[in-house]
């Protein structure tokens, strides 16, 4: 067992590490721009492709401001008045770089700051660092690296998320989004599949073992799906440094609430209120551990059910699986016995995250070089997990989580707030 | 109501942490099975599960084969998924797709001869898997004339395919 936690922790570091490196690399632009601007964070020297972060070269105050240059190109076509993308001014450079041919605005002032000079133009400077011809994705490392690191450490997630009970979008969210190059609106859209392919992959057995409730959860869901629509509208929406700060505030409170919330395995709910009664939200399942049928009924419905408004647009608005929100609100307000939260709160996801998962897909948000290595990681993660499950120690494993949860919202607040970090 | 008929409602017992539940009973001819909807959900949501996520690995497997080529090259994707999602769709199509209209909504289907595009059929089965589910168990929940939850039903399903459509849209 010590050696398996070894291994555990030996994995989870090296996972760690490897999401952490490239970024240093290539991520030249810590948090999220302005909306409105393309961001390319990294710093052209003589026209050469070079990936440079904060870390490596030091930008200038208007960039550092921004965090993220917006790619010129399309930044000018926006000051000119194009809403979107100008085909006749070729708005979009064919590498990224700073292509001064394709400006066609009459914007001199543009050109000017691609060849790096102080244009006196405060808004251009404000969103334009340098001549932006170093690729933020990494461009020098090749593309099969992410997509790589991706599937191995969502694996590690997946073993990690099922040793401690949580779901895979709350890590795979703040990680992701923090340590790799992409855009957080394509980890949001990935994390919600990610979230979705776990719960209906858990649904049809919790529903047929009567241990995840559709009485329960039909109701539930209608709230939270509702609002996970509002919250991926708001999320998509916001700019993006408000969003990463923000994403970052919501996983600081989510480790106070792993840390803090107590569990009920069976709560006591002296009566069922009125509006359970009106609903049936009752049932019985067995318990193995007893070796009999436990009977269960809920009470707060009306707050619970309110509760369920807010969890619902975090979900939708961050991307993340609700299942840290979902128990402690079934289990502890509601006063379901902790088999059945835990359950339904799964299955409950396979719900909320379809709603909020449509937002994201149809606005484009889904790039399946991102979303399928992440979903077969964390699938085939969860599976070993389940079966490193018998032998580990959960508690052990749960602080890791915390801790890697710490860490990503941290890194989100920084990123977010553009503040330097200790990586 | 078949919750009812099977699950009588507990009376005021209370739980008890250490003991488990006073609630509860031995009884081996208690039946703790799910209802006919739940069980019927079950197995519509297996199925869509299934089919989904087969596609999605066929249709990604011959994505990285370029079996049909995608509409945007792999080893462009680094400097693409770097921007906001909008610029994104709007650097693709000028680079690459050249459509008079940015991907956004349904329009992936107009591409599906692209590898990269493909993929998302599985997304969008796997996505659409509950709305299914829902559509499964309305029928048995008027059956049963179960007024509220056919209610329920009925608001997801719209809520589901107002979310699917496209029609509710973010500006950007």
């Amino acid at each position: 067992m010590t050696r398996l936690s070894s291994c555990i922790r030996v994995l989870a570091v090296l996972t760690l590490l490897c999401a952490v490196k490239p970024p240093l690399v290539v991520a030249g632009g810590e948090g999220g721009g302005r909306d409105g601007a393309l961001r390319a964070p990294g710093v052209s020297v003589s026209g050469a492709l070079r990936v440079a972060g904060p870390e490596h070269t030091a930008p200038t105050p208007a960039a550092s401001s921004n965090h993220e240059a917006p790619i010129p190109a399309l930044a000018a076509a926006r000051r000119s008045g194009a809403s979107s993308w100008d085909v006749r001014t070729g708005g979009y450079p064919e590498r990224a770089a700073p292509a001064p041919e394709v400006e066609t605005t009459g914007d001199q002032h543009h050109a000017g700051a691609q060849e790096g000079e102080a244009t006196g133009d405060q808004d251009h400077a404000a969103g334009v660092q340098q001549p932006a011809t170093g690729m933020p994705g990494g461009e020098d490392t090749p593309w099969w690296v992410w997509p790589l690191s991706l599937f191995v450490l969502t694996f590690v997630m997946g073993i990690l998320a099922a040793l401690g009970g949580v779901g895979g979008g709350v890590l795979y969210v703040p990680i992701v989004s923090g340590f790799f190059p992409f855009h957080l609106d394509f980890v949001r859209g990935a994390g919600l599949l990610v979230a979705l392919s776990g719960a209906l992959a858990a649904g049809p057995g919790f529903l047929r073992m009567n241990l995840a409730s559709l009485r329960l959860a039909m109701p539930v869901a209608l709230i939270a799906s509702t609002c996970a629509i509002a919250g991926a509208m708001v999320g998509l929406s916001l700019p993006t440094n408000v969003t990463q700060t923000a994403l970052g505030a919501t996983i600081l409170g989510i480790v106070i609430l792993m840390i803090t919330a107590k569990k009920s395995t069976f709560p006591d709910v002296p009566e069922s209120d009125r509006l359970s009664s009106v609903l049936g939200i009752y049932g019985i399942y067995t318990e193995a551990s007893l070796g009999r049928a436990v009977n269960w009924k809920v009470h707060r419905t009306l707050p619970g059910l309110i509760l369920f408004i807010g969890i619902g647009f975090a979900a939708g608005m961050f991307g993340l699986g609700a299942g840290w929100a979902n128990v402690p609100v079934l289990n502890l307000v509601m006063g379901a016995p902790l088999k059945i939260s835990v359950a339904t709160s799964k299955f409950l996801l396979s719900i909320t995250d379809t709603s909020a998962a449509w937002i994201y897909m149809n606005q484009g948000c889904v790039i399946p070089m991102m979303v399928v290595p992440s979903l077969v990681g964390i699938m085939l993660g969860s599976f070993i997990g389940v079966r490193i499950l018998r032998v580990a120690k959960p508690t052990f494993v749960r602080w890791i989580v915390i801790v890697m949860l710490l860490f990503a919202g941290a890194k989100a607040i920084t990123k977010g707030l553009g503040l330097p970090f200790i990586v | 109501m078949d919750n009812q008929e099977r699950n009588p409602e507990p009376g005021r017992e209370t739980m008890d942490e250490k003991e488990g539940p006073r609630s509860s009973s031995e009884d081996p001819s208690i039946d703790t099975g799910a209802n006919e909807e739940q069980l019927l959900y079950a197995k519509i949501l297996a199925v869509g599960m299934y089919f989904g996520l087969g596609i999605l690995l066929v249709t990604f497997c011959l994505y990285l084969l370029g079996i049909p080529g995608p509409g945007v090259p792999i080893e462009e994707l680094p400097r693409l998924w770097t921007l906001r999602a909008h610029e994104y769709l709007e650097a693709v199509n000028h680079q690459f797709l050249h459509r008079e209209e940015l991907l956004t909504g349904w329009r992936w289907v107009f591409v599906l001869n692209r590898g990269d595009y493909l993929n998302f059929v599985g997304i969008a089965v796997l996505a659409a898997v509950t709305i299914v589910c829902y559509m499964g168990v309305l029928p048995k929940l008027l059956k049963k004339r179960d007024w509220i939850y056919a209610g329920i039903a009925v608001l997801e399903i719209v809520i589901l395919l107002l979310a699917a459509s496209g029609v509710v849209s973010v500006g950007h």
